[in-house]
Parts: C-alpha cells; sequence; structure tokens
C-alpha cells in the first residue's frame, strides 16, 4: 500500500522568520492526522503548503493521485493543482465565511464544486445539494437561503458539505470547531466523525483544542515554534506526553 | 445620408494617431484570441464614463475617411446617447453618417444587434460597462484572470443556477453570458439575451469598455454558444406581441407606457429596421393613430 500523502522535509520561511521546518510524515488511506500546537507554532502554515495555498521554499508533498499515482504537488502545475483542490481535496476553514459565498444560496454554495468539474444538468446538481445538505443535518427547506441567513454552526455544516460532495479523498480543516460554542462543537464533531468513517476519508486538523484530536485523530503530531516535537499514536501522546512542551499542552487543558 | 465639415482643430477622429495605433494593436490581438479581454490604456474622452467612452475609442480607431458610420442606443437612431456620439464624429472626423443599417460600414451601438443580417466588412462597435462576466461573483480581477487562464468556469453556472433556484428558470435577460470557439466566457454587453444567437455574424464585432480599459472582440463566422443546463436550455426570448406600428412579430420589441390608463404599445426597438417596414407598406395595430 502506498501512502496518500507523504511530506518530506516541508520548509516555508517568511522573511529570516520560520514558519515551519523540516517536516516529514506519511498519511495513509482512512488515517486521521491531528496536528497541535499554541498560535504561531506553524500548523497554519503548513496546512497551506500542504494544501497548495502557500509555495514552500523546500520540500516535497507527494500526493497519490487516482489517475497517475504518486505526485509530487509543489512542482506540479498549477491548473492540475487547482483541479486537486476541487476534486480530491478538501479545504475546511476555520471561518466558514472564508469558505462559503456568502452572496449565493445554501444550494448553489454546495452546487459550485459540482459544476466546477463539469455538472451541467439543474436538476442532478440540485438533489445532490439537498441529499447533502441532509447529512450534515440542514433541513431542505434551508436550500435556497443565503448562508448569512444560517448560524455560525450551519455554517460550518455547508462548509463541509459544499467541500465534501465531490468526495475527496484528502481532507485539511484549520480548526473546524473554531469559534463555536461547546454544544455546537460537540455535535459538529460528531458529524464530522460519522462523515470521516463513512465515506472513508484521509483528514488533516490542524487545532489548538485536544478534545478534538483525542476524538476524531488517530495520530497526532505536535508542533513548537516551527518544529515538530512529538508525534505518535494520539492516546499515547495524550496520556504519556514526552516533550516538555507537550507535557505543558496536555497539563494546560481546564478541566472542568 | 450626411456629410458635415471636419472641424481642423481635432485630429480625424479626435484621437491622436499613437493612441488610435495603441487601441489597433489591442484590437488586432483581441481578433486573434477571440472572447479575450485585452488591456488598453483607454483614454479620457470628452464624455462621462458610461456613455460609450471605450466604443467611442474604437471606433475612432476604426474610421477611415471612406467610412459611412451609424449609432444606436436601444436600437434607435434618435436617442441622446447616439446623436451625440453620432455628431462628435461629424464634427471630428467629417465622415458621412447614416441611420440605415444595410448602408452604413461601422456601427457603434449600445445594447442591441441591428435587426437586418450584418454583412462581411461591415464592423459592429459594443459600448461595454463591465466586461468581466464573473465580476458579481468573484471580485478579485487577479482570481477571475486566473479562472480564464486556466478554463474554470464552474462559477458562472452558479449564477445560473440561483435564477432557476429563486426564478424557476434562467432569469437572466440581458449580458446573458457565451461561450466564445469553444475556449473564453465572454459578457456580451447588457444585450438582450434574444440578440445572442445573431452574435454568430459575417461582421467584425468589437467590444470597447473605457471605464475598465479592456477590448474583446468575435471574428466574423466565429462559435458563440450561449451558457445553459442541460435541463433548462438557452431560449432566446422576446415580448409576447407584434410591433405595433410595423406588425413585424419576429423583431426584438419595447414596450411603450401611452397614457396613464394603463395603455400601452409595443415598438420595435430597432428604429431604422421599423421605419423601413412602414415604408414597405407593412402596417401593425396603432399605425392608424398618431400614437409614434
Amino acid at each position: 500500500m502506498t501512502p496518500l500523502l507523504q511530506v518530506k522535509g516541508l520548509t516555508k520561511h517568511y522573511g529570516t522568520r520560520l514558519g515551519c521546518g523540516d517536516v516529514s510524515f506519511d498519511l495513509w488511506p482512512g488515517e486521521v492526522m491531528g496536528i497541535v500546537g499554541e498560535s504561531g507554532s506553524g500548523k497554519s502554515t503548513l496546512l497551506n503548503c500542504l494544501a497548495g495555498h502557500q509555495a514552500p521554499d523546500a520540500g516535497q508533498v507527494i500526493f497519490d493521485t487516482r489517475s497517475d499515482g504518486p505526485v509530487d504537488t509543489v512542482t506540479m502545475s498549477e491548473p492540475a493543482r487547482r483541479m486537486l483542490g476541487r476534486t480530491d481535496w478538501a479545504f475546511v476553514h476555520q471561518n466558514a465565511r472564508d469558505g462559503l459565498r456568502m452572496g449565493v444560496s445554501a444550494g448553489a454554495n454546495v452546487g459550485e464544486r459540482l459544476m466546477a468539474v463539469g455538472a451541467r444538468h439543474y436538476g442532478d446538481i440540485r438533489a445532490q445539494a439537498v441529499d447533502w445538505l441532509g447529512r450534515v443535518e440542514i433541513a431542505e427547506d434551508r436550500v435556497d437561503d443565503r448562508p448569512r441567513a444560517f448560524s455560525g454552526g450551519m455554517q460550518q455544516r455547508l462548509q463541509i458539505a459544499r467541500n465534501l460532495v465531490t468526495g475527496p479523498r484528502l481532507v485539511f480543516m484549520d480548526e473546524p470547531t473554531g469559534g463555536l460554542d461547546v454544544s455546537v462543537q460537540a455535535r459538529l464533531l460528531d458529524l464530522l466523525r460519522g462523515l470521516v468513517r463513512e465515506m472513508g476519508l484521509s483528514a488533516i486538523i490542524v487545532t489548538h483544542d485536544l478534545a478534538v484530536v483525542r476524538l476524531l485523530a488517530d495520530r497526532l503530531m505536535v508542533m513548537k515554534s516551527g518544529h515538530v516535537v512529538e508525534t505518535g499514536l494520539t492516546d499515547q501522546v495524550l496520556d504519556d506526553p514526552q516533550h516538555g512542551y507537550t507535557q505543558l499542552l496536555v497539563s494546560s487543558v481546564l478541566q472542568v | 445620408m450626411t456629410a458635415m465639415q471636419h472641424d481642423p482643430a481635432y485630429n480625424f477622429a479626435y484621437l491622436d494617431e499613437q493612441t488610435k495605433r495603441m487601441i489597433r494593436r489591442a484590437l488586432l490581438k483581441a481578433l486573434a484570441i477571440p472572447g479575450y479581454q485585452v488591456p488598453f490604456a483607454s483614454r479620457e474622452m470628452p464624455m462621462p464614463y458610461g456613455w460609450g467612452t471605450g466604443g467611442v475609442q474604437v471606433t475612432a480607431a476604426c474610421l477611415t475617411p471612406e467610412d459611412r458610420l451609424k449609432v444606436i442606443d436601444q436600437g434607435a437612431d434618435d436617442t441622446t446617447n447616439a446623436v451625440s456620439i453620432r455628431k462628435f464624429f461629424e464634427r471630428t472626423a467629417g465622415v458621412e453618417t447614416t441611420e440605415h443599417t444595410t448602408d452604413s460600414t461601422i456601427i457603434q451601438t449600445r445594447h442591441r444587434i441591428p435587426e437586418a443580417p450584418l454583412t462581411e466588412g461591415q464592423i459592429l462597435v459594443y459600448q461595454v460597462p463591465i466586461p468581466e462576466p464573473l465580476r458579481f461573483l468573484e471580485p478579485r480581477e487577479t482570481e477571475t484572470r486566473k479562472m480564464h487562464a486556466l478554463e474554470e468556469y464552474g462559477l458562472m453556472y452558479v449564477k445560473l443556477y440561483e435564477d432557476i433556484a429563486h426564478n424557476g428558470a434562467i432569469s437572466t435577460a440581458y449580458a446573458y453570458p457565451v461561450k466564445v470557439e469553444g475556449r473564453y466566457v465572454m459578457d456580451p454587453s447588457p444585450i438582450p439575451k434574444f440578440d445572442n444567437p445573431r452574435l454568430e455574424s459575417a461582421a467584425i464585432q468589437l467590444f470597447g469598455a473605457g471605464r475598465e480599459q479592456r477590448i474583446y472582440a468575435v471574428p466574423p463566422y466565429t462559435q458563440v454558444v450561449s451558457l445553459d443546463f442541460e435541463d433548462h436550455p438557452f431560449e432566446a426570448s422576446k415580448a409576447d406581441h407584434d410591433c405595433d406600428l410595423c406588425g413585424c412579430g419576429t423583431s426584438y420589441l419595447d414596450e411603450v407606457i401611452v397614457d396613464d390608463a394603463g395603455g400601452r404599445m409595443f415598438v420595435c426597438s430597432d428604429t431604422d429596421f421599423c421605419a423601413g417596414r412602414r415604408a414597405e407598406g407593412h402596417r401593425g395595430r396603432l399605425s392608424g393613430e398618431d400614437a409614434a
């Protein structure tokens, strides 16, 4: 079996400052990987470099494409990378407004990716949009409402529907539960866990919330100051942290 | 047909020769890449933006002293915009002007394609307010340019989807997006979608957007396809009436309110076409009265 994503020596500098340095890991099909760390530790930079939103200074991001097998997405042509971005990849932003088109209806938001890959039958597009809204627990009668009429949690679920409608194999999530209250967070996590398991998705989840990775991630990577300081199975890292920073992180979680 | 004296204080057709060369270079590039928006250094013209500064510059760059110019606004030869631009070129270029589509060699138009079929050798110049068909969905110019370059036109269908979702049919009635020669999606300027099938023409069609500094073109006999969905095909629509002056049932109609008691009449928006038919003896519902 080949890994879905192989990252080798990924480095990104902002001028002289380090964004993330020499990150390497493999992601296997169906695996969910969590990246945790404090603000400014380079986790969002890493995610943006992986998803092709930023160009890394060095390193390889090798994705196992459906047609051509493993290909380095850093050096592949921009059209091909953008095509991946709307077919096999999905990107869930922390702020739903960044990932949604706020000026068009929920149905059009979900349908956009279908139309971007060539769907030209209105009835089919709409049926799929309604189906996906149902899967993320948005009522069918809201399909023609604009996202600004939705609550924060609904917007986030709409964003997830919009991303998963083309059946991607790899989902990048940047703080998917940030900015939501805890009960909405819990429902969203429940939904995400269900979808990830049901569709056999691989995912990379960036978060500073250890509870989120405990629930969703199989494997965990801890970052500090742009470097990976500890990796391992989620439960192993969280229950028996080895690195000083990880120990600090785990002991900092507030207990109710 | 009238010819006016060229005011010698102006260079021929107002613009200086270097500017006209610059515009002609942009026009050649636009013709070579049908539907592609070519940037050009649009000049300040002695009229406000939105009155056809782009079209006027394109016309000025194409005019020769032998040309016969026709200017229409919404199909009519006698509206303010058309009259002003016609006078402008009579004074600055001294070219002959005409109201007859078939006699003209260059037609500058706003919002219509003349009803009479255009022929080889004619040039149709459109005034364009916003050349970017994706603008209202994607405000970033850097992004829309990239989408054109990579042929990512899914977003254009999002607009049509929204139309159907909210109105049950594609309700876009003007500036209906088209795909030119299977490659670039283009805004055909705010012509009614009734005119879209006639974008495939024997004439050269040039589009000038002055404020947005873009020129694009459709060469003669170029394929122009209106975008649609498989289950909601494109339909060139018009008011379901005959012209009340000339009785024509196939031309594009304007609706005119004639009194404050709900009275209305439908007339051809192309005044030259309507007058020509009446001269041939065609009569409509109201042609006996002096409502016209």
